[in-house]
């Protein structure tokens, strides 16, 4: 959700519970301002809010010239100074995924994992216990990029791919159709495509290459992991995903404005497959 | 230059009109239509279109032939490069964009695209109802005055009306940014005007939202006034004595299949059936109505059972947003959803409702009257001071109790003795349920009503519940918030003397742990398992060989054994 016009943005997903206090708001309007200058970004995004316990986490992301790969993520735990969150490296995320439970909301705290190693073979085997420490800033990270990953979507012609690779906003973009807004397939993954390049040659000939460049969402597995509902009769779309429980994307049909907003616990939602 | 490219697109892009432009070379020379570089004018030699333009200079005959060259009609569209480009300019110069050189090929397709769409429709007027309008509609009436109480304005007697002030009790909620749009909450109020004035409550209460796959339900807990429910009541008479109906069909169904075909019955016996517990007590103590969206009819859900409890207990599955919506699960549920909201609200409202200690107080009458039961009844407290925010947000939690009933594993309030032993089965089940169990076998006790939240057992090193402040910038004013985290999305805030909680959510209980269905029961044996009925191995030929022969040995000896003794007996004899 980008921050300017916030307090417009942010009355998109009330429905689905998401609200900022007057304070939170204000807050944020002052420091996001700011933000965006000591950092040099083109834009910035409020990416949402992490429950913890105790705290709560509100990350931020700025964009640079390529709205895809040139992407820094902020958090703050009182909307006023933002911390930058370390790179999520694929190492990080994956020893953070043995993580479960809530986010304490302490980015210093650490979570304590035993591993148990197997040591040799056969009879022989012998159980090694090694205890990981885990930050909860690391896990941060991973749990933003991984959300990033899997479900920030945008709706098809946002954006286009330029012949030198960069992808930027599509300025002649005037929003989907009421009928078009209803179908999953015209809603993109923003991230690098993955499942296009597994396409065969017949299924991208119908595709437009500066447009369906991304995943469309409706092959998403399970099937169902999304949630399309209508407010206000047909005047706003909001998609959430059911993965992800708290990701709230919205479009008002016929206009440019869209955007997405995480506010959850930073848990993934496992038991999906039982629960449709 | 903007008139020059105004008029090409008058002219239509056919041949003769090359011509004519063709023909009327002589005016080329004026500014009119500039060429495109270099000079216009220049002596020199020799033209490769002699007979059209003898007395022309080169420059200007190439200008002409790049000229035609551009005007030439497409075979398949039918457009020409000159006039689509001079619309495209022509609409760059009208709009002045910013950065065109960006955005000139979708300028481009536009302007393709717009000569497709036909302007004028021959299909008579008559536009569709979209479902906003639809909405919109069903939504007018919430905000119309009704007469009676047109009425009754300006008259003193102002009848005390159990309508909560909602936007008071969402304003302090926005505080804690808990809730939902000011514009959605005001048609809530007003959906719950509506229930108040259609039926004769005692209280009323907005009691939260649950998110459905394709609709959300909003919640209102009710409670009628005393001997008003009696109409509806008799319904659910006839609606559970046709139930009970259909169950004693059953049953003579399969009875009579037994009389006829003379089955093995089998000795498997249901579990006697709890029965449900009473309006106004325990579970069924309030009534809860639904909608989808403000302004639409409100449906009332139906009573629970204890069984649907139990097994709402057993299965996570996300609403859909339709009340007949079957419940696809196993251990297959007993009911569709609107049975499924109804116990996910109840074991909501028993894990997560709370007010500050000393709001609620036991009637003492009833108190004696009741002492072999759990005390069920409460009143609010006359004298009740108000606890300063800072004592409710202090970690202990001490001072908030919960207000609502703790369901017992059984599923219910009250504890039911059922007439066989069946305890046991429910238990095992249920150790994990909303709050401590004690220990003791039976009958089931839960913790008193109105005990302290400070008693909730943790989930896994995780506090059952986070207290904080609305605001940590000025705390002299700020409201105690309180989070539930083990029922995500319930919320209560706390100020001096008010207090109110809210569900928001999916209605699904926390647990860091991943739902894992019950396994289905092992398969039940055919048949005991013996040595007389096992399958034994075939002998092979040179055991039978050698079986035979060894028979045929104890033949042999038999016979010589039985000689002598017939030999005796003859000796005897």
């Amino acid at each position: 959700m980008e921050s300017e016009g916030l307090h417009l943005n942010i009355s998109y997903v009330g429905s689905c519970g998401v609200i900022l206090s007057a304070e939170q708001k204000a807050a944020l309007e002052t420091s996001l301002v700011i933000l965006q200058n000591n950092h040099k970004f083109n834009r910035v995004f409020l990416w949402g809010k992490i429950l913890g316990v105790k705290n709560d986490y509100f990350i931020a992301q700025g964009t640079g010239d390529d709205e895809m790969t040139d992407r820094k993520t902020l958090y703050s735990l009182d909307c006023v100074t933002w911390g930058l969150l370390p790179q999520a490296t694929q190492a990080i995320r994956d020893q953070c995924s043995v993580v479960k439970g809530r986010f304490i909301g302490d980015p210093a705290h650490e979570y304590e994992h035993i591993e148990i190693q197997k040591i040799g073979e056969g009879e022989d085997a012998t159980e090694e216990e090694s205890t990981i420490m885990i930050k909860e800033e690391d896990r941060l990270a991973a749990v933003v990029a991984d959300i990033d990953e899997q479900v920030s979507i945008v709706p098809r012609g946002a954006f286009v791919k330029t012949p030198h690779g960069s992808t930027l906003q599509n300025r002649s973009f005037e929003g989907l159709s009421v009928t078009e807004a209803g179908k999953l397939h015209n809603y993109f993954h923003f991230r690098e495509p993955v499942r296009l390049n597994e396409k065969t040659l017949l299924e991208k000939a119908d595709l437009d290459k500066s447009i369906d460049f991304l995943d469309p969402i409706h092959e998403d597995i399970p099937k169902g992991s999304w949630s399309l509902k209508f407010e206000r009769g047909s005047g706003l779309v909001t998609l959430t995903s059911l993965l992800w429980p708290g990701t709230t994307f919205y479009h008002v049909p016929h206009t440019r404005k869209y955007g997405w907003i995480y506010v959850g616990t930073g848990e993934k939602n496992k038991d999906l497959p039982f629960m449709l | 230059m903007i008139s020059a490219m105004e008029e090409p697109p008058a002219s239509s892009p056919t041949a003769e009109d090359a011509k004519t432009n063709e023909a009327g070379t002589p005016k080329l020379g004026t500014p009119k239509i500039p060429p495109p570089t270099g000079t216009p004018q220049d002596n020199g030699i020799t033209s490769p279109n002699p007979n059209i333009a003898l007395n022309m200079a080169p420059k200007e005959q190439d200008f002409l032939n790049a000229k035609s060259y551009l005007l030439k009609t497409s075979i398949k569209s039918n457009l020409n490069l000159y006039d689509h480009l001079s619309r495209v300019l022509t609409k760059v110069l009208n709009e002045r964009p910013e950065n065109v050189v960006d955005v000139f090929e979708d300028i481009s397709k536009d302007v393709k695209r717009s000569g497709f769409t036909s302007q004028t429709d021959t299909i008579l007027d008559k536009v569709d109802k979209s479902t906003e309008v639809i909405l919109a509609q069903v939504q007018k009436p919430l905000f119309e005055k009704n007469q009676e109480e047109a009425e009754h304005e300006g008259g003193e007697d102002e009848v005390e009306t159990p309508l909560p002030n909602l936007p008071e009790l969402m304003f302090y909620f926005e505080q804690a940014g808990i809730g939902m749009s000011r514009e959605e909450m005001m048609r809530i109020f007003l959906a719950l005007k509506q229930l108040v004035d259609n039926y004769p409550l005692q209280s009323c209460r907005f009691w939260g939202k649950i998110y459905g796959t394709e609709q959300n339900y909003i919640v209102a807990e009710v409670e009628y006034r005393e001997g008003e429910e009696e109409e509806e009541e008799e319904e659910e008479e006839h609606e559970t004595e046709d139930a009970d109906l259909e169950k004693e069909d059953e049953g003579e169904g399969e009875g009579e299949e037994q009389e006829e075909d003379d089955t093995p019955k089998p000795d498997y016996k249901p579990p006697p059936v709890i029965p449900k517990e009473d309006n106004r007590t325990g579970t069924n103590k309030k009534t809860f109505f639904v909608c989808n969206e403000p302004g639409q009819p409100w449906v009332k859900l139906p009573p629970i059972t204890p069984a649907q409890i139990v097994g709402a207990r057993q299965i996570k599955k996300f609403m859909t947003g339709r009340l007949d919506a079957p419940i696809i699960s196993y251990p297959p549920f007993p009911g569709n959803e609107s049975n499924y909201l109804r116990a996910q609200i109840q074991r909501i409202s028993a894990g997560s409702q709370i007010s500050p200690l000393g709001y609620y107080q036991f009637d003492e009458e009833e108190e004696e009257e009741e002492e072999e039961g759990t005390r069920e009844n409460f009143m609010e407290n006359p004298d009740f001071e108000g606890i300063p925010v800072k004592d409710l947000v202090d970690p202990s939690l001490s001072n908030w109790v919960h207000h609502v009933q703790h369901i017992l594993p059984q599923g219910r309030c009250q504890w039911f003795a059922p007439v066989q032993q069946q305890e046991d089965d429910f238990e095992d089940e249920e150790e994990e349920e909303e709050r401590e169990e004690p220990d003791e076998p039976e009958p089931e006790i839960g913790p008193p009503l109105l005990t302290p939240i400070s008693e909730d057992v943790e989930i896994e090193n995780i506090q059952p519940w986070s207290a904080r402040l609305s605001s940590a910038l000025v705390p002299q004013y700020a409201i105690a918030v309180l989070q539930s985290n083990l029922w995500p999305g319930a919320f209560a805030f706390g100020t001096e003397k008010k207090f109110e909680n809210v569900y928001m959510g999916y209605g699904h209980k926390y647990s860091p742990d991943n739902y894992s269905p019950t396994p289905p029961p092992a398969v039940q044996e055919e048949y005991p398992s013996g040595p007389e009925i096992t399958e034994t191995e075939d002998p092979t030929p040179e055991e039978e060989m050698a079986l035979r022969a060894a028979q045929q040995e104890a033949m042999e000896a038999a016979e010589e054994m039985e000689d002598p003794e017939e030999d005796e007996e003859e000796d005897d004899e």
